[in-house]
């Protein structure tokens, strides 16, 4: 399968790899996937007191494609709201990487991730 | 090429010098690649390769044969050109048992005689599978298919010109043979037919009346050509090829093997000598082939496809979906050096210490979190 340009970019240089403490009242933790099915994100989010997002890190478990779709939203995500961060639309990131359609599901993954890590964070708070 | 520029009788042409110098080249192959399966020449019928070979064998034996009934028995992890005819067979009112194999992903012969019925007319087994390598012992699953009457089919694409494949010995009927598979052409191969005893085939390719009635068409006598040499060729270098392969297959597991949670699918002992399929736990295939570009390996999880489904073959052996979707196959053959397959390991190695760092499973693993007992989110 040929790679688009930025999904070798972030394959090779994936951005924003690591966790944040999971425990953290201002952490959101958002892991979707399984094993099973070959691909698993796991993306956090950590936000300032005035609700804005600092600081994004993820590590993910799956093909070029699924690392790329993470690796970029962590970049998309810096420095929005939990709004703005929450209106992030696969479609987006599949048209930014070139994702051809056996791999769109990567992409859905990964505004999966982003919402479930909202989901996480505002449950804390 | 002898056989492309020049010469250009037919072999099937019988009235003139042109002619004759094309089938005194093709019956010579045909000896080289009798030879090599210690078979009689008049058993070989030329194909366009093992995929051929396998329509014309199970298809031609269950049509000819129906009337003993409409039973015919194969395995989970066979090739798809024998699984995707016994499906065609199974759309024509056949009926197909799918034998497990074991964990090593060898099929015992207890499980073939316990599956064999009244109306079992044929039998179709790998020699070798070509995932994982594990070989089936023929001569065993001949035997008990001999005994009840029973044609058997074997698919050896994997295995001629790499391992010893007598006819003498294995009571085998039907032999598909690849020639590229054996470093020969593309585009050419073989089927066995046993002549004793006798196995009758109704052919799937009607017309000139070549190769016996069983498979008409001009013969490509250049490809011929090549199957017969490289057939030749392999005879004589496969104490060789073997002892090669072997050696270097243990180096590439030694290698690997200094990593943490790599395992080995598939039969390490009962195997082909080049052949390595391992899984490198917490890390996704697709994505470590991505970081071994210069080397020609494969996923065991058909990420490429569009069904995104793991390997069936891995599968059948019972291995979990994560390891599977983890799995690289590795050859190894005549013209691989030792430098290349050290190569081989320390690229291998850096990507998956690489992808591990990015993997959230193993930091789940390093933590001492039990993968299987969180709730995941299937999608």
């Amino acid at each position: 399968m040929a790679y688009s340009e930025k999904v070798l970019d972030h394959y090779e240089n994936p951005r924003n790899v690591g966790r944040l403490d999971t425990d953290s009242a201002n952490v959101g933790t958002g892991m979707v996937g399984a094993p099973a099915c070959g691909d698993v994100m796991r993306l956090q989010i950590q936000v300032s007191d005035d609700g804005v997002i600092e600081e994004a890190k993820f590590k993910t478990y799956g093909c070029g494609s699924a690392i790329a779709s993470s690796s970029l939203l962590t970049e998309w995500v810096k420095g929005k709201t939990l709004d703005q961060a929450s209106e992030i639309k696969n479609t987006d990131i599949a048209e930014e990487l070139a994702l051809p359609p056996v791999k769109i599901h990567c992409s859905v993954l990964a505004e999966d991730a982003i919402k479930a890590a909202i989901d996480d964070l505002k449950s804390k708070q | 090429m002898p056989y492309l520029e020049g010469n250009f009788g037919n072999p099937a042409s019988r009235s003139h010098t042109f002619g004759w110098k094309a089938e005194e080249a093709v019956e010579l192959a045909r000896k080289q690649v009798a030879d090599l399966i210690s078979a009689d020449p008049r058993e070989i019928v030329w194909t366009s390769g093992a995929t051929e070979s396998n329509n014309l064998a199970i298809k031609g034996a269950a049509h000819f044969y129906q009337r003993k009934g409409k039973h015919i028995v194969t395995s989970k992890i066979e090739h798809k050109a024998v699984l995707d005819t016994c499906r065609q067979l199974e759309r024509e009112g056949f009926e197909v048992t799918y034998l497990s194999p074991d964990v090593g992903g060898i099929i015992q012969p207890e499980a073939l005689k316990a599956a064999l019925r009244d109306d079992t007319s044929v039998v179709s087994l790998m020699h070798a599978n070509n995932e994982i390598g594990a070989i089936n012992d023929i001569a065993a699953l001949g035997e008990i298919c001999r005994e009840r009457g029973v044609v058997f089919h074997v698919d050896a694409a994997q295995t001629v010109g790499k391992i010893e494949v007598d006819m003498q010995s294995m009571k085998v009927d039907l032999l598909s043979m690849s020639a590229h598979k054996m470093y020969g052409p593309k585009g050419i191969g073989a089927l066995y037919v046993s002549r004793k005893p006798r196995i009758r085939l109704e052919s799937q390719m009607h017309g000139g009346g070549h190769e016996r009635g069983m498979r008409s068409g001009t013969l490509p006598t250049h490809q011929i050509v090549g199957m017969g040499e490289a057939a030749r060729v392999a005879k004589e270098l496969m104490p060789e090829d073997a002892k090669k392969t072997a050696a270097l297959r243990q180096r590439l597991f030694d290698g690997f093997n200094k990593l943490e949670e790599v395992h080995v699918n598939g039969s390490f002992d009962q195997c082909l000598p080049n052949v390595l399929n391992t899984s490198f736990a917490f890390v996704e295939g697709e994505s470590l082939i991505m970081s071994l570009r210069d080397l020609a390996v494969s996923s065991g999880s058909a990420c490429t496809s569009a069904s995104l489904e793991p390997s069936y073959v891995l599968r059948a052996l019972g291995l979990q979906d994560e390891l599977a979707h983890s799995s690289l196959r590795f050859a190894v053959g005549r013209f691989t050096t030792e430098e290349e397959v050290d190569h081989a390991i320390v690229k291998v190695k850096e990507a998956v210490n690489k992808l591990r760092e990015l993997s959230p499973l193993w930091d789940m693993y390093q933590d001492g979190v039990d993968l299987n007992t969180v709730q995941w989110a299937e999608h």
